[in-house]
This record gives structure tokens, sequence and C-alpha cells, in this order.
């Protein structure tokens, strides 16, 4: 088991955002958690690194209860997030960028890092000198995964990727995950609003209404659901 | 009189001539009222006196100034469209075409700086400038940690200043320290203080930050003038001994047991000796703050600062300690604020709350902004101008704050980035084209 949510709830002030939530991800999965705008899944993500802390339930990650552990502690124990939006470091260097990704990890293995994130994203390699902040959005997306990588992660989040791309890269991102799950043994998180691309790369999937796992499932059986298929696939949000 | 307006393309040589002949000819209209006429005094009556050579220079300066004038545009309008041509050129080889510039200017300022007293060694007033320029020099690249590398705003840098300050005086005058052993002591005080402002505030993010922050440094100002008892109040504190140069004092008669500077070195006793000292106290320590915060930008409390500047979130999804980096970077700038206060102690002899007000803070923080947040290059500029501006501004009496204001508009208007705006990164590619990543720059 690489990470298990047992009636988690977290609060952001008075708003109750998550509501007893129950998420399991297996080694070598990948897990999707599908729902509309303001469902909560941000704030899994963000409850899941301890900001803002669960307020109910229990965070065990890799055997070890992660509930109350600092932020930075629970990157270092092999979580990394590629957050909403990317958050790149905009007017430092792309290599500067890949740099950060290692702030704790073992420094021996940074120029092996590099060239593994490097043979993944070529386009990386030929902008390392640029500043983050001039490449495309979707170049942008493959720095804030690379940076993530640096740190040899166990569990890798990523808070809505394809958000705000072109289709071109849309479909890139989906392919770039499908092949850290396959060639690199990488157990993903994924959160998405794009629900048709996200079940059909995941093992396995979780609806999320108002801070409330509604639905759980394999991939192919929530995108087969009646369900999924009115709320997030043929128009209208529930 | 369409020769006067801005040409569309670069000149021929004679159209530069015609343009020039007709600026001059209006200089000449408009200069005969204005200077080849002048009314005098003739015995109580007003007679008027003719000024033709003077006209006649001031005409040719116009000429002159107007060819030079448009020989510049032209020039620089050439090199702008070879730039674009040039456009080619990766970002990456302009920042470093950028990066040289920069640095030569550096070593330019340095041996102009170390050059400065020799030439002007009998003008005091030179000597003096000089020196308050580099103590804001010094001041900017403190701010600069906290302000333009970690991003956090501080409007009350100042109160660091005046912890310093004050620690080198009451340490002094009550017991008895000398300058370097009060140095060391003063700025982890003066650091202590900048934890101490640092832990309420790390929650707070841009305008809340920048309020508390003002707050501190009024707080601070607000007990030094109230404190009677510790700190003399408005008063102030006054003959702080001067640093001496390895024991040796600059006064004109030595201490008891002790030996004067002029004497030791047999040169004959002159009061420019401690302000060219005092000038190269400051030079060396502004020098050595420099070395310090130039290395930590490539160690990763450095570029953790940077990184809390652009996105607090990644850092703290990178696993970095964010409350540390915040600390470290508070402690830091107030540190070296604090090495410059013990400076200004030392070198006024007196101070007094008046010193350490809200307007200080600004101006510092002024300093960094101009000069491009983060860049160290860029302080040096800005704290040259904000010195120089009010000098030569001495002129114009009550207009000279206005001056000042407007001088900092214009260099906002026309470089809105600062005036060095361009950002070294701090890892390199050499030739090969792989990254040379220093050993604890991967740490």
């Amino acid at each position: 088991m690489m990470l298990k949510m047992e009636g988690v709830h977290a609060h952001y002030g008075h708003i109750h955002a998550l509501r007893g939530i129950d998420v399991e991800v297996q080694v070598g999965e990948i897990v999707t958690l599908i729902g509309a705008n303001g469902a909560g899944k941000s704030t899994l993500m963000m409850s899941l690194f301890g900001n803002p802390k669960a307020s109910a339930g229990r965070i065990v990650f890799d055997g070890e209860d992660i509930t109350r552990v600092h932020t930075h502690e629970i990157a270092r124990r092999g979580i990394a997030l590629v957050p909403e939006g990317r958050r790149i470091f905009p007017r430092m260097t792309v290599i500067e960028n890949l740099q950060m990704g290692t702030a704790h990890a073992d420094p021996a293995n940074y120029a092996a890092d590099t060239a593994r994130v490097f043979a993944m994203f070529p386009i990386l390699q030929e902008r390392q000198a640029q500043r983050a902040g001039t490449l495309s959005g979707g170049e942008q997306q493959m720095l804030a995964i690379g940076r993530a990588l640096m740190s040899r992660p166990k569990l890798l989040l990523l808070d809505e990727p394809s958000l705000g791309l072109a289709p071109i890269y849309i479909r890139k991102i989906f392919q770039i995950v499908r092949e850290l799950n396959r060639d690199h043994g990488m157990t993903i998180l994924l959160v998405e609003q794009n629900a048709n691309q996200a079940l059909r790369v995941a093992d396995r999937g979780y609806v999320l209404q108002h801070g409330e796992i509604t639905l759980a499932g394999t991939g192919a059986e929530l995108l087969a659901s009646p369900e999924v298929r009115a709320a997030y696939l043929e128009g209208g949000h529930a | 009189m369409s020769a006067v307006v801005f040409a569309r393309h670069a000149m021929t040589p004679a159209e530069r001539l015609r343009d020039a002949g007709w600026v001059a000819f209006v200089g000449l209209i408009l200069g005969i009222p204005l200077v080849g006429l002048t009314t005098v005094d003739v015995g109580g009556r007003l007679g008027v006196e003719t000024r033709f050579g003077l006209l006649a220079a001031a005409v040719a300066a116009v000429f002159a100034g107007r060819l030079l004038l448009r020989w510049a545009i032209d020039q620089a309008r050439n090199r702008k469209q070879e730039r674009d041509r040039a456009s080619t050129a990766t970002a990456a080889d302009r920042a470093h075409g950028a990066q040289r510039v920069v640095n030569v200017l550096g070593w330019v300022a340095l041996g102009a700086s170390i050059a400065l007293p020799i030439v002007f060694s009998d003008n005091r007033y030179v000597v003096d400038t000089a020196t308050t320029v580099l103590i804001y020099v010094m001041l900017g690249w403190g701010l600069n940690v906290v302000v333009g590398l970690a991003g956090l705003l501080d409007l009350g840098y100042v109160a660091f200043y005046a912890v310093g300050a004050y620690s080198y005086a009451l340490l002094s005058t009550q017991f008895g320290w000398s300058f370097w052993e009060a140095l060391p002591v003063s700025g982890a005080l003066a650091a202590s203080f900048g934890i101490l402002l640092g832990y309420p505030i790390l929650r707070l993010r841009g305008d809340y930050l920048a309020i508390v922050t003002l707050g501190f440094g009024e707080i601070i100002r607000i007990i030094l003038v109230n404190w009677t008892e510790f700190s003399n109040g408005p008063n102030g504190i006054s003959s702080i001994p001067r640093p001496s140069f390895f024991g040796l004092d600059f006064t004109r008669s030595a201490p008891e047991g002790g030996q004067t500077f002029a004497g030791f070195f047999g040169l004959e006793f002159s009061p420019m000796h401690r302000l060219i000292f005092l000038y190269y106290l400051i030079l060396v320590l502004a020098l050595l703050t420099h070395a310090f915060v130039s290395r930590l930008r490539k160690l990763p409390v450095g570029r953790a600062w940077e990184a809390l500047r652009e996105d607090e979130i990644a850092c703290q999804a990178m696993g970095m300690n964010t409350t540390n980096i915040k600390l470290s970077a508070f402690a830091i700038g107030a540190m070296l604020g604090g090495f410059a206060g013990v400076f200004f102690a030392a070198r006024q002899g007196f101070i007094s709350p008046e010193s350490f007000t809200f307007t200080e803070s600004a101006i510092i923080l002024a300093i960094v902004v101009l000069g491009g947040m983060g860049s160290q290059m860029g302080v040096v500029l800005a704290a040259t101008l904000l010195v120089l501006i009010p000098e030569f501004g001495r002129n114009f009496a009550e207009y000279r704050m206005l001056l000042f204001g407007l001088a900092m508009v214009l260099i906002m208007v026309w470089r809105p980035g600062g005036l060095l705006s361009h950002r070294e990164p701090t890892v390199h590619l050499n030739a090969s084209g792989k990254t040379a990543a220093t050993k604890e720059a991967a740490r």
C-alpha cells in the first residue's frame, strides 16, 4: 500500500472542504480523482501535503502516519507534487528549476536525474538556460513534472496537469503519465477535470462531489457508469 | 521647420548639418533677447549692453550639441536595427552579453572606488560623500537579500541599522568595547532582531507584510526616543569612539601609552587620514558583504530565497522549509544592516533616533528597487545616484527633494524593472553543453 486516507476531513476556515475521504493508492497504480470545480480535489491534494492539515482522519504513506507531519517533511518522505497551474519559478532558468526539485535529494544523484529528465523531455535540455517564464504552457507543465521527478519520489501527485493546455499538449501530458507509470513504475495520483482522458489512463478512479467520494471503481467501470457519463462526459455538471 | 522634426531614417552628414543649422538659427533668434542683450546699471539709470560674444558661443554650443544629439540618435537606431537583425542569437547568448557588460562595469567601479581617495586625498567633501554612498551600497546589499532575493517586502529595514548603531554606541561608551570587538556582537544582535521580526510575520505576504515591517521600524525608533535611561532619548549618544587602525589612533596627539597613526608612519598629522581610513574601512566591509551575498546566492539557501520569491507553494511542494528560508533571509539581511549601523555610529561619533526615520527605510528600499531587484551591481548604481542627486541638487535649495522625486520617477519610466534587471543564473553551461553545477549547487 502506497497511500491510504481514512475518513479524512479538512477545513478552510469555516468551510468544511473534505467530509470523510477514503482513498487508497497501491504501489505501481495510476489512480485518478475526478470531480467538478470546487468538489475538493485540490484540497484533497493539499491536505495530503499537510496544508491545510486534516482536521480528522488518518493519512498513511508508505506505512507511516503523515497526518501531523510538516508540509516540507512530507515532501522529503517521497511524495512529489506537480501543483495546479504548474507554479514553476518563472525568473529562474529551466536548469535552476530542475535543481530546486532536488532541494532535499541526494546530491550524488543530481547528474543522473538531470539526464533522466532531459531524456524524457528533450525540449527542456534545449531550453535549459532560458528563463522558465518564457516557456510555453505545455513546456512549463513538462518542466513542472520534470522538477517533481528530480527528487525520485515514490508517489507523484499531478494536480490538473492538462489545465489550460493546447490539445496537442494535453495528449502529450497523458502520454507522459502513462509512460512514467509503465516504463518507470511510478505510482501516480492524478486529479483531473478532463475525466475522459484521466479515466482512460487510470487503473482506478474516484469521483469527488462536495467533499465526499460518491463513486469508486476501475477506470473502465467509471467510464461506463451512467452517473459519470451524465455528469462529466456528456456535458452538464452535477 | 520640417528639418527639426525627428527623422524616420538615419540622416546623411549633409542632412545633419542642415538640421543643426536650423536649430542653431532658432537658438540665435531666441538668444538675442535672452543672452545677447542684458541690462546694466549705468549710473542709476538702466542701460542695455550687448553680449554678442557670449551669444555666439551659445549658438555654437547649440549647433554642436544638436549635431552630436542627431549622431547619437542615429547610432542608437543603427545598433537597435543590428540587434533586431541578430535576433537569431539565443536568449542565453544575449544574457551572457549583458552579464559581461555588468562584470566590466563592476571592475571599473571597483577600480574607481579604490583610486578615489588617492585622487581626492585633500578633498574632504568628495571622500565624505563617497563614504556615504558606500554605506548605502552596503545597506542596499543587505536589504537586497530580503527584498530582492527572498521577495519579502520590508519597509522597516532601518530598524536593524539602528540596532547595529546603538549596539556599538552603547557597548563602546558604556563598556569600552572597541570597534572590532563590537562589530560581530552588534551584527549578531541585529540578526536576532531580524528573527524576532521574522517569527510573527511568517504567514504574512505582500501589503500586510509591508505594514508590519513598517510598524516594526517605527517601534524601534520610538523606543529609542522614549526609553531615555537606555538610549538617552532624543539627545542621542555622543562621543562614540572612532575605530583605530590596528590600535593606532587618528588623533593629533597620542593617548597615554599609545601611538598615533601619523606618528607611527612618520607622517605629518592630517584629519584626512581618518576620513580616508573610514572610507577604505566601509569599502572593505561592503566588498565583504558583496562576496558573502554573491556566495550565498549560489548556495542552496540563496536559491531557496529566490524560489521563495517566485512561488511559496511550489517551494513547500519541493520539500523546502519555508519557515527557515524566511527567517534566514531576515536574519542575514538584518545582520548586514547591523554592520552598516556599527560603521555609521563609528563614523559619525554621534547618533540619535533622528537618523533612523522611515525616510531612511524608504531610501534604502528605493535603492534596491531602482537598482533592479536582486541585482548587486544595480544597487551600486542606484545608491550612487540616490546619494549624488540630492548632493548636486543642493544648488536648488528647497526644490532639491522635488528633483530627487522626479529623477526616481524618470528612472522607473525608463527602466521599469530597475537599472539592471538582468538576473544572472546560478548555474552555467560549459562548452560541452552539459550543466556545470557546483557541488553545493546540487545539494
